[in-house]
């Protein structure tokens, strides 16, 4: 505790001197990461895009209710807007934009804006519903309104498999359309169960390391080390040469005559948890040898003069103190599994796909980043219980 | 300390020059900027015209690559970079485009008019550059005799049993399905328009999901055929072609029921050498030109006098050739520019299950 005035003041220089070390990362990282992962992130919660092509429909469209049609004076704006739009160049946005929420409605603004170019009236809701007649219809506008923003539940409910109703309730899109839930709950099952394989597979080779003596773990840790320096799409295809069914794998158990037809080994889900265990298996060993290695062998050998089984001594006195690293390991596997994509492409079915493939779907092919920032969004939260989860655990354990 | 200015006085200098030259390049009018897919595509529209157009007409032509997607087009017109002015675009971004004004109109008139080309060719922003289609393939050391010939016998297992790769999307897979289940390739679009012709194409689809491996890129279709993973594929047949002409490989394709499509050639509506960009489209496609295109990849022509000028023994791998065109299916771009969305979602949930 410091005590005179001049001690607290050498203190507080103390606190503030490492801050001004570390200020030029902070600044990079939030110049470089946080601010455009939060820009990007916002987009899964704003709606922009009418609002931005058509600044006074959407002022009327947010004053309207909701129920039935809005006030007619909003046709000859939509008109004057969706003709300026298309001279700006900005028409195709809020098109896009209505198409996520009713399939046709680009079509129907571009045969509108067509049809207001080539001399059509357009006063009153009759006038609009001789261009195209959906635009009569009560859903239409309430799905503009909905996508007037600025603020929007619209892709983070998609991302559920919800939708608002035209009425403002949450309802669940058709059964047959819904597939993030299942997704999102399949690309957190498989992490856990990578994570658990990993550790299973790993908790004895690190032993194996900390244990021998440098002359031989050296080697074998070049050995662990050596999956990083191979590219993620070369190790991917080599478990498809060793496990497809005239593979090296299948081709040798029936050579051995152990099996008759060749084993679905790949294309499957079991496919992608040999592959991934694979691929993200160094990250685990890493931190529990770095554990391992801090742990005194004079503690087993003391474990076992008091009286202690081998089992015994290992439950109680190696296991616990290894728990910080096992757990390190796991989250870090866990949060890195969670993001793939590309092994789940490459090696498994249709059944196999993770959110990531979806959120490079709709960011790199549709273009749809609304759906993809809300996706990122839904991975981001569990994401953050966990790291929680594991500075707790590292806590209770006993160091 | 002496060694580190030395570097820096050396890193500055670096950075002058590069701003000189960077400078300079601005103010000489720029070259001719072509665009193409990159790879041996743009390899093969080198050598069959890109080279011989400098040599003719000597315009210098300049070349960049891209990977699609009508929203590069967007930035650079709205935002004002004139740095390319023709462009290589799939079907869904020349719809896009040409909706939006990114594009030039075409003068047809120029080009020896819309009858000299294949119908699927011609549109009001762009000239067909090449076409290319997706079809049934499979090794022909593993499947004797005539092998499937449509598809129905792509979703016959019984006949040929072994399962079947598929490309891990909507468009073309349904089409296929609906095929498969009897409609002719001039309905098809008609019957997906409809809900319940969806319904039919995933009831379909169903029937052959326990013996379908997805896809993603096609350049697994050669190894997954190969090594018997899949008794057939749908796959595009130049990956096949050319593994039979390099590596001596067997494989064979089915031409009935093909989905093909056109990529096409644009001029950015605000490329500052538009009469020099016409000059080239016309050189392209003139058919004395085109039809040396196959000679360098196997490629369909959509200069309708190419395919009959093309080398008797390149035709029958070429998807333009109207023996290969008899039973086909042009793949409906507005289609997919209007459902895509949907569909794909509805698809994946499907596929998930």
């Amino acid at each position: 505790m410091p005590g005179s005035p001049t001690e607290r003041a050498g203190a507080a220089r103390r606190d503030w001197w490492p801050f001004a070390l570390v200020a030029p990362l902070i600044l990079f990282l939030a110049a470089g990461f946080l601010i455009p992962v939060l820009m990007m992130l916002s987009r899964g919660v704003t709606d922009h895009e009418l609002a931005s092509a058509w600044p006074e429909t959407a002022q009327a469209l947010r004053g309207w209710d909701g129920a039935g049609l809005p006030d007619e004076t909003v046709v000859p704006i939509l008109a004057a807007e969706i003709v300026g739009a298309r001279k700006a160049g900005h028409l195709n946005l809020v098109a896009n934009r209505l198409n996520y929420d009713r399939v046709g409605s680009r079509s129907l603004v571009y045969r509108t804006a067509d049809a207001l170019e080539g001399g059509a009236p357009a006063r009153s809701f009759a006038d609009l519903a001789r261009i195209d007649p959906r635009w009569s219809e009560a859903g239409q506008w309430a799905s503009m309104r909905q996508a007037a923003g600025p603020l929007t539940s619209f892709y983070l409910l998609a991302s559920l498999d919800r939708r608002l109703s035209p009425q403002g309730a949450v309802e669940r899109v058709e059964a047959e359309q819904a597939v993030f839930v299942d997704i999102l709950l399949r690309t957190f099952k498989i992490s856990a169960v990578v994570a658990l394989l990993c550790a299973l597979l790993g908790y004895p080779v690190a032993y194996l390391l900390a244990t021998l003596p440098p002359r031989l773990a050296n080697p074998l840790l070049i050995l662990v080390l050596l999956p990083f320096w191979t590219s993620a799409l070369v190790r991917t295809t080599a478990w498809v040469v060793l496990l497809q069914s005239e593979g090296v794998l299948n081709g040798f158990l029936i050579g051995a005559g152990l099996i008759e037809a060749p084993l679905p080994l790949i294309y499957n889900r079991l496919g992608v948890y040999i592959a991934m265990t694979h691929v993200l298996l160094p990250f685990l060993v890493l931190p529990l040898y770095g554990v391992m290695k801090g742990i005194s062998p004079v503690e087993m050998r003391a474990a076992s003069s008091l009286g202690a089984g081998p089992v015994a001594a290992f439950l109680k006195i190696y296991l616990p103190q290894t728990l910080p690293g096992l757990a390190a390991g796991m989250i870090i596997v866990f949060t890195l599994a969670l993001g793939y994509y590309i092994t789940p492409a490459l090696v498994g079915g249709g059944a196999d796909q993770m959110v990531s493939g979806s959120i490079a779907f709709y960011t790199n092919q549709t273009l749809n980043w609304g759906m993809a920032a809300a996706l990122s969004l839904l991975l981001l939260l569990p994401l953050g219980l966990m790291l929680f989860a594991g500075r707790y655990l590292a806590r209770t354990v006993p160091a | 300390m002496r060694r580190l200015a030395a570097a820096f006085r050396l890193a500055t200098l670096g950075v002058a020059l590069l701003a000189a030259t960077g400078c300079t390049g601005e103010r000489e009018p720029r070259p001719l900027t072509v665009v193409g897919w990159g790879g041996s595509s743009q390899e093969a529209h080198r050598r069959a015209y890109w080279d011989s157009f400098t040599r003719r007409t000597g315009v210098r032509l300049q070349e960049d690559s891209w990977h699609g997607g009508v929203g590069v087009i967007r930035t650079k017109v709205l935002g004002g970079d004139t740095s390319w002015d023709v462009v290589q675009v799939e079907t869904e971004d020349l719809i896009l485009g040409c909706e939006e004004g990114l594009f030039e109109p075409i003068e047809w008139a120029a080009l020896s008019g819309r009858d000299a080309f294949i119908p699927a060719a011609v549109h009001d922003c762009g000239v067909g550059a090449m076409l290319w289609s997706y079809l049934i393939g499979w090794d022909g050391d593993r499947i004797a005799g005539p092998g499937p010939r449509s598809w129905a016998d792509f979703w016959d297992v019984r006949r040929f049993p072994g399962r079947r790769g598929m490309r891990r999307t909507p468009k073309y897979t349904l089409e296929f399905a609906l095929m498969a289940d009897g409609v002719p390739p001039a309905e098809v679009y008609e019957v997906l328009r409809t809900p319940a012709g969806v319904d039919r194409a995933f009831r379909k689809l169903e029937e052959l999901k326990p013996n379908i491996v997805w896809w993603s890129s096609i350049s697994q279709v050669p190894d997954l055929l190969g090594s018997g993973e899949v008794a057939m594929s749908v796959t595009s047949p130049g990956r096949l072609i050319v593994a039979n002409r390099s590596e001596g490989r067997n494989f064979r394709v089915s031409w009935d029921g093909n989905i093909y499509a056109v990529d096409y050639w644009v001029v950015l509506s605000n490329s500052p050498r538009k009469a020099e960009a016409a000059q080239l489209l016309r050189h392209m496609t003139a058919p004395e030109n085109q039809m040396r295109l196959p000679r360098f990849i196997p490629t369909g022509l959509t200069s309708r006098r190419a395919g009959e000028l093309i080398d008797p023994r390149l035709r029958l791998d070429t998807p333009s050739d109207p023996r290969n065109m008899t039973n086909a299916l042009e793949l409906d771009a507005s289609f997919w520019v209007e459902y895509g969305d949907q569909l794909t979602q509805r698809f994946n949930a499907w596929v998930s299950h």
